[in-house]
């Protein structure tokens, strides 16, 4: 097709006015495995899915602490997530430095976006491969955001990005009027169940799910592995209940066990996305 | 050919940065000032404290009665400075932001022999314009002993037992060493000079030590912060002394 033709480099536009590369590095994001934000009036809860290259690896984190009062989730190349990472950390101690101050959340993420922009505009550069989830909380209250390769970012009250995102997107568009008031159990509770939407098959279980919390007196915070085991048996009790919304049109289908009932709630989320065909297909590059 | 008669000889010439009479000047203005202050830190079998007053003052006047000369920098490790405050400043906040850099990238907090070490770095960094900062480094090391590091201003540091810094450290030490009984530091193999004294008795030490150097020497005074560092955390306490 005519995209071929200008697809080569960053700096070509199409005679429809696309940069077919910044948009291909945007398809890394989605190779991605999903990763989960939202916001209440104090508090932002970031959920990721970890994905274990075989058996035989570790599953490969995808959050990471920028600072005592911010932290992000990353999809896509994982090494360009570990770059922006380290840009981050670094911006936020030198502004304690200078300022004793926490860095504003928005201000930072204002930073990485225009980095994001200088590899779209630059033909011996490459797009950032990675999109960042980033969740802080400075004076103006909880904030998320979320950066993409273009350079562009926008502020969210919820979000889901990566593999199958559109399934947990779904989830928190029918919640997200609840969270400004939801405890911050509850909103755990959300962002697993919005993950769980995104599963193509298995389960969340505590060695492939991770769960991060900041806030208003709530310095960041990563739970994971024993730490979550606790969130996902709440999870599966109200499963087994029946009162998770997803659970009923299972329950409703053919009343499985409550093993089957995350799969089940999976299946209910991807109904609506109208069931991705890549599945599990491994991206060439790292893309977690 | 210069001619024999120039009108000048160099040996006459004034000299650089010398007076009318010939007298050569020295700068009037110096980057340093002295704050005063003294600090002071003991390790025992399973703690360590450390203690400093709290008193900053600028020639014969104070500046104020409650200033911390101690920084905590993990649960088990703390730097306390003597000397300039504004070069402690500058230092500890450099100290604490390579702390947070080490725990982003070892996910754990930094050893008190790593902190140790990094202070003396640190130190020598600017050893052509150094830190006027004398420096107590302490804390648990990894064993869970105490563990006293002390330092001169350009980073040459020993592990000791006790050891106490500022303008009052010469009053102090030998009460110290005639309390806590140090090996000689010239002995092989090295002798462990942890102190073998229950906690309790060194803390009522270290708060006699401070009584008594700040009767005669002037910058030690007003309060003493005691820091006591235990496997349990970081405990305060704090010791009035005179106001004069």
């Amino acid at each position: 097709m005519f995209r071929n033709q200008y697809d080569t480099d960053v700096t070509t536009w199409s005679p429809q006015g696309r940069l077919f590369q910044v948009e291909y590095a945007m398809e890394a994001v989605k190779q991605g495995s999903c990763a989960v934000g939202l916001v209440s009036n104090t508090h932002v809860v970031l959920a990721t899915l970890k994905r274990a290259q075989n058996d035989l690896s570790s599953y490969q984190r995808k959050m990471f602490k920028i600072d005592d009062h911010m932290g992000i989730a990353i999809a896509g190349l994982t090494a360009d997530g570990r770059v922006l990472c380290k840009y981050m950390r670094n911006e936020c101690i030198n502004h304690r430095f200078v300022y004793e101050a926490p860095m504003p959340v928005g201000r930072l993420v204002r930073q990485v976006a225009d980095k994001h922009q200088v590899c779209t505009q630059r033909s011996w550069k490459r797009p950032f491969g990675v999109g960042l989830l980033v969740g802080g909380y400075d004076r103006s209250g909880p904030h998320l955001y979320n950066t993409c390769p273009s350079g562009n970012y926008y502020e969210y009250k919820a979000m889901a990005i990566g593999a199958r995102s559109q399934a947990a997107k779904t989830y928190l568009e029918k919640h997200y009027e609840s969270f400004p008031t939801a405890s911050v159990e509850a909103m755990v509770q959300h962002g697993l169940r919005a993950l769980a939407a995104t599963l193509s098959e298995g389960e969340l279980t505590k060695a492939n799910c991770a769960v991060s919390i900041v806030g208003r007196n709530a310095p960041y915070v990563v739970i994971e592995d024993d730490d979550v085991e606790p969130y996902l048996q709440m999870l599966k009790a109200e499963e087994d209940a029946g009162d998770a919304p997803m659970a009923a049109d299972e329950a409703a289908a053919g009343g499985e066990a409550a093993a089957a009932a995350e799969g089940g709630a999976a299946a209910g989320g991807d109904a609506a996305a109208g069931g991705d065909a890549a599945g599990e297909a491994a991206a060439p590059m790292e893309t977690e | 050919m210069a001619a024999a008669t120039a009108g000048y000889k160099l040996a006459a010439a004034p000299k650089a940065g010398a007076d009318s009479q010939g007298v050569k000047q020295h700068a009037t203005w110096s980057p340093y000032d002295d704050n005063g202050g003294t600090c002071l830190a003991v390790a025992g079998a399973d703690y360590c404290i450390v203690a400093a007053t709290t008193r900053m003052s600028t020639g014969y006047s104070i500046l104020t009665r409650r200033s911390t000369k101690i920084l905590q920098l993990t649960d088990k490790c703390v730097i306390a400075s003597a000397g300039c405050q504004v070069d402690m400043k500058a230092l500890q906040k450099l100290l604490q932001s390579r702390n947070v850099m080490f725990q982003h990238n070892h996910g754990k907090p930094m050893s008190c022999k790593g902190a140790a070490q990094l202070l003396s770095n640190t130190l020598y960094y600017k050893r052509f314009f150094p830190y006027y900062t004398f420096n107590l480094c302490a804390g648990l090391d990894e064993e869970g002993k105490g563990a006293v590091y002390t330092y001169d201003a350009i980073g040459s540091y020993e592990r000791t037992g006790y050891s106490c810094q500022g303008s009052g450290k010469d009053l102090m030490q030998p009460v110290l060493d005639n309390q806590l009984k140090a090996a000689s530091p010239l002995l092989v193999p090295a002798r462990n000079s942890t102190t073998t004294l229950p906690l309790e008795q060194a803390i009522d030490l270290v708060k006699d030590a401070f009584v008594s150097a700040g009767e005669r020497d002037i910058y030690t005074g007003d309060y003493v912060e005691v820091l006591i560092i235990t496997k349990d955390g970081i405990r305060r306490e704090e010791l009035q002394l005179k106001l004069d």
